[in-house]
């Protein structure tokens, strides 16, 4: 091996284990989060307290218990899988757009949820056996799916590039606001803050219940997203590239709509609307590791979770003894981060 | 000596047929074919076209296959094409990209460890001479780097067919050159070039044969300077040339005036 070869191989080897080394930290960065998160809250626990009763329940008291077990620990966990899901869906989006503005929320899937959680709110129609709390998640769930099926069909028709997609999602977007409205205006008054207040995105909603579910599809989903990083990298070179490399876009395409429709879907169905994340966690997963998405999309995995985490945190940090819904805080947060990462890149 | 056989050809883009029943001479291996005319003669479709990323209807045949019946792995095995432009806020590595070429689908001698993966890309890069770049990131390379970088992603699978669509139109003269001269050395390793130019004094130069189009239809064809002729050029530019023979005794191409 010439000596030039030698040094870009041990370049190479370094900018890969770098890249490592960010994952392993945003990783504990997460972590770290995650455990402050369950620290803070409303009741007054000491951090002592939380330990115990993670870590040797039977030494506390049941109320102590009772409160991390069956409160905090949900509410935080949620706030991992539904950050770690939503900025891997736009992860993937942004490639398979080729464009850095997508988000399962620019393309009118959050959208298409809202009416549907509207829909059982305002006039209680659902799919039929379904009831009560879970007619709001099946809805949310069936209208984002069908939303991504509906831009799947597009994007298999002869000529529909990826600008094609975005201006389609756009329609979606003003098209189920436009529903939304419609029943916001047909609404009781009990029903619309109940509509408002799921439209916002809250994390409260957690339980044992729905955070298995969304955790299994969530660790159904991320291997396959894995095993594309390869054809994703390629597709990121451009189109004609990519398939000239042997990727069958196509195909490739639509596989990544699925998995971004079950993420988005599962994560909308049970925490509301919470915008940001898609788009923010990508962008800051790929500033800080670059684009290869073997690196790009965990890191977007554990971008996006921490981000929730620490806008989980805040919500609950904010004003004293309330939780504000975590929807609002993800922008208010995640929009300065961002801003701030885009001219640090620009000065450099 | 293998070939490729276009035999009634029609392509073109949903809705915009640009290319209709066109039968090109074989294009043979170990030659660097390069296909010229002005701007919309439909040289870039014809290069995509092969490419396999245009639907076709008619034949673009590799040794007797047809490259449009095959998977596009299979066609990926045979033919590779550089686009004219690639994106430019790409946060990957030279390095990186290459290797994504060699990794987006599988590959009979890229199956390897990583170690010979990583051995070939650098071989590439070595080759196509831009080693020192191997680590840069592609958002923060010049315009004429991107397309070198281009060319190294394009080349790195071994193709058979390598289809080219204006690698020169970003370089500077020396570049220019440069590409001209791996052009012909792939060709020398036993591969089809064929590229789309516009300077047709690098064409006369660098090229064994021109293909000369215009409106989607062969214009002329042959050895360069039997394709590129006053009476074609005036024809398909409306242009008045001069070809002359300069004094290392190679064909020089002078412009005089519109018609």
């Amino acid at each position: 091996m010439s000596t030039t070869a030698a040094v870009i191989e041990k370049g190479y080897r370094q900018q890969f284990a770098k890249r490592i080394a960010l994952l392993c930290g945003l990783a504990v960065a997460m972590l770290l989060s995650f455990f402050f998160d369950m620290v803070v809250g409303p009741s007054t626990l000491s951090t002592a307290d939380v330990f115990k009763a993670i870590f040797s329940p039977d030494s506390i008291e049941l109320s102590s218990r009772v409160i991390v077990w069956e409160v905090r620990m949900p509410y935080s966990l949620m706030a991992l899988l539904v950050g770690a899901s939503l900025s891997l869906a736009g992860c993937e989006m942004q490639t398979i757009m080729n464009n850095a503005m997508a988000s399962p929320f620019t393309l009118g899937v959050s959208a298409a949820a809202s009416f549907g959680a509207a829909l059982a709110i305002v006039i209680g129609v659902s799919l039929p056996g379904v009831g009560g709390d879970w007619m709001v998640v099946v809805n949310a769930f069936v209208f984002a799916f069908g939303a991504t099926l509906l831009l799947q069909a597009l994007s298999s028709m002869r000529g529909a590039g990826p600008e094609g997609l975005v201006l389609f999602g756009i329609a979606l977007v003003f098209t189920f606001n436009a529903f939304t409205g419609i029943m916001q205006y047909m609404a009781s008054a009990e029903a619309l803050q109940q509509f408002i207040f799921w439209s916002l995105g809250s994390l409260t909603k957690a339980n044992w219940d729905n955070i298995p579910l969304l955790f299994a599809l969530f660790a159904i989903i991320l291997p396959f997203s894995l095993a594309s990083s390869w054809q994703l990298t390629a597709l990121r070179l451009g189109e004609d590239s990519a398939r000239s490399f042997g990727v069958a876009v196509r195909r490739l395409r639509f596989l990544s709509l699925l998995r971004i429709s079950l993420l988005t879907a599962g994560s909308v169905a049970f925490v509301g609307t919470i915008g940001f994340i898609g788009l923010v966690g990508p962008h800051i997963a790929k500033l800080l590791i670059g684009e290869d998405h073997r690196f790009s999309l965990p890191a977007s995995v554990l971008s996006g979770a921490l981000i929730m985490s620490l806008a989980s945190l805040a919500s609950k940090a904010i004003v004293a003894g309330a939780i504000i819904p975590v929807g609002i805080v993800t922008s208010l947060i995640g929009v300065p981060v961002f801003i701030a990462l885009i001219l640090n890149k620009r000065k450099r | 000596m293998a070939t490729l056989q276009i035999t009634d050809l029609h392509t073109g883009y949903p809705g915009k047929p640009i290319i209709a029943g066109l039968t090109l001479p074989p294009m043979v291996s170990g030659e660097v074919t390069v296909l010229t005319g002005p701007n919309a003669a439909g040289k870039s479709t014809l290069l995509r076209a092969i490419a396999g990323l245009l639907r076709i209807k008619g034949s673009v045949a590799y040794e007797q296959q047809e490259l449009s019946r095959m998977s596009s792995q299979k066609r990926a095995e045979v033919v590779s094409f550089m686009p004219q432009s690639v994106p430019n806020d790409i946060n990957l590595s030279v390095m990186e990209a290459v290797i994504s070429a060699l990794k987006a689908s599988p590959l009979d001698a890229a199956t390897g460890a990583n170690e010979q993966l990583h051995k070939r890309a650098i071989a590439i890069l070595e080759r196509i001479g831009i080693p020192h770049l191997a680590l840069e990131p592609l958002n923060q390379l010049s315009g004429g780097q991107r397309q070198m970088a281009s060319l190294a992603r394009s080349v790195v699978r071994e193709p058979k067919v390598l289809l080219l669509d204006e690698p020169t139109s970003a370089l500077d003269l020396r570049h220019q050159l440069k590409v001209m001269r791996l052009a012909q050395s792939f060709a020398a390793d036993g591969r089809i070039v064929v590229m789309v130019l516009h300077d047709l004094n690098l064409a006369l130069r660098w090229a064994h044969r021109v293909i000369v189009m215009d409106k989607g239809a062969l214009v002329s064809h042959g050895r360069p300077t039997d394709a590129v002729t006053p009476e074609v050029i005036a024809q398909v530019y409306g242009v008045q040339i001069r070809v002359e023979t300069c004094t290392l005794g190679l064909p020089n191409l002078i412009v005089d005036r519109e018609l």
